[in-house]
């Protein structure tokens, strides 16, 4: 079985024939070629398919692309490309909050979506927002240094 | 892992969905928020030949006040649960596990409904539901039949739910200005709890309802009494007798006990404090 499916990602309209059971993440990454988003753990565990649909972020492998019918989706590659999260990145790098980097474009998303509902967290605030990611790399400290750094530009 | 093969549908009205029961049976599952049957998919612990996606079902859908009693839709995500100014005012309880329930984008779309019919043991809203005296209203072709949620929770992962039915609704009476609060030890923020405790003011009484501890979320009668008594120690001392905790990786039964009492001790404070 395959469904038609049309929605809005990074500001674009896309339009595709898909599986039912093609997860979001997979739709963007292999069908649109958006890698950014990445698969991690597949049940919703790591994080690192977090993405922005119709305003909030959602985890990339629970949601099924043709649940996405007329939704408006952002990746890190469209924040990337309106700027929206460049104090951010400029952080991330600044701080070393990130080795191999697989969790960054979550843990942006992640961050983003923090600093939108509360611009001024607290180093336990963001420990929450944030406690949905997982980092295997830096334990967490530089990357919550960035998003305080990021917080106070 | 990715899902096994199925069909999709969308249903917006109640009738599509009886429809639906009725002609698969087993074979279709109902999606809500999916944040624990998209994962159940992915891990392939579940195989429907049909997902019926009702997050259109308008009729599952908003939170209402009337004659006292508050009403909630099912497809009510975490998120709203944790914003709507009338859970706040009549279920505060609601709105203060919000914050426990796993993390922001997992609350951004699973539900109440989701929660209750999936009967997870160590999750926050059955627990809640228990300690409020919610009642549960499924609905089926031949109308709506309520269901405390004392009768809801029969066992593990089981729910009062018939083959035919589809959960539309929580209704509570209202609890405004009952002191209550949710007590949770976990890991991590937002896994699920080693230990958990809802607990609810009604009257004289208090409703002490667990999750995490046992098969199902429980209550603990010989603890309320002595707690709504005034008699906290009485009410730790008498969890020994009611929790029987699983042992697994979190530790043994008793470290689980231990951890009961230490929560109802908090609880204590939490609701002296209020």
């Amino acid at each position: 079985m395959k469904l038609d499916v049309s929605l809005t990602v990074n500001g674009e309209a896309v339009s595709a024939r898909i599986e039912p059971r093609q997860h979001l993440v997979d739709f963007l990454r292999e069908v649109l070629d958006l890698t950014g988003s990445h698969a991690g753990c597949e049940h919703g565990v790591c994080g690192a398919c977090s993405l922005i649909v119709n305003g909030e972020m959602v985890r990339g492998c629970l949601m099924l692309a043709v649940q996405a019918e007329g939704a408006e989706v952002w990746t890190v590659e469209g924040l990337t490309e309106t700027g929206a999260i460049a104090a951010l990145q400029d952080a991330f790098v600044a701080r070393n909050a990130l080795q191999c980097g697989f969790c960054t474009p979550g843990m942006l998303v992640a961050a983003a979506t923090l600093l939108k509902a509360n611009p001024h967290p607290t180093r336990e605030e963001i420990r929450e927002g944030i406690s949905g990611n997982y980092c295997r790399c830096t334990g967490y400290h530089a990357i919550v240094d960035a998003i305080e750094q990021a917080a106070r530009a | 892992m990715k899902p096994a093969p199925f069909a999709y549908a969308r249903a917006t009205t109640l009738a599509e969905v009886f429809d639906v029961l009725e002609t698969h049976g087993d074979a279709a599952r109902l999606l809500a928020g999916g944040q624990s049957l998209i994962a159940a998919l992915n891990l392939r612990l579940a195989s429907p030949s049909l997902l019926l996606d009702i997050n259109g079902v308008a009729a599952l859908r908003g939170v209402t006040f009337a004659d006292g009693l508050l009403r909630i839709g099912a497809l009510t995500r975490h998120a709203e649960l944790g914003a709507d100014p009338l859970v706040a005012q009549h279920a505060p309880l609601l709105a203060q596990a919000v914050p426990h329930i796993a993390h922001a984008a997992i609350r951004s779309r699973g539900s109440i409904g989701g929660s209750l019919a999936l009967a997870d043991p160590a999750a926050e809203l059955p627990a809640c539901a228990l300690a409020l005296e919610a009642v549960l209203v499924l609905a089926s072709r031949g109308g709506e039949r309520r269901v405390a949620a004392a009768d809801f929770f029969p066992g593990l992962y089981q729910t009062a739910l018939r083959g035919d039915e589809v959960l539309a609704a929580v209704e509570i009476p209202s609890r405004a200005g009952a002191a209550c609060t949710l007590q949770e030890l976990a890991r991590r923020h937002g896994d699920y709890a080693i230990v958990g405790l809802a607990a609810q003011r009604l009257g004289q009484g208090v409703r002490l309802a667990w999750f995490g501890v046992g098969p199902t979320p429980l209550r603990t009668p010989r603890a309320e009494a002595a707690f709504a008594a005034g008699d906290v120690a009485g009410a730790q001392a008498a969890l020994a007798g009611e929790l029987d905790p699983p042992e697994d990786l979190h530790g043994p039964p008793a470290l689980r006990l231990h951890l009961a009492r230490v929560l109802l001790g908090r609880a204590a404070a939490a609701l002296k404090g209020h």
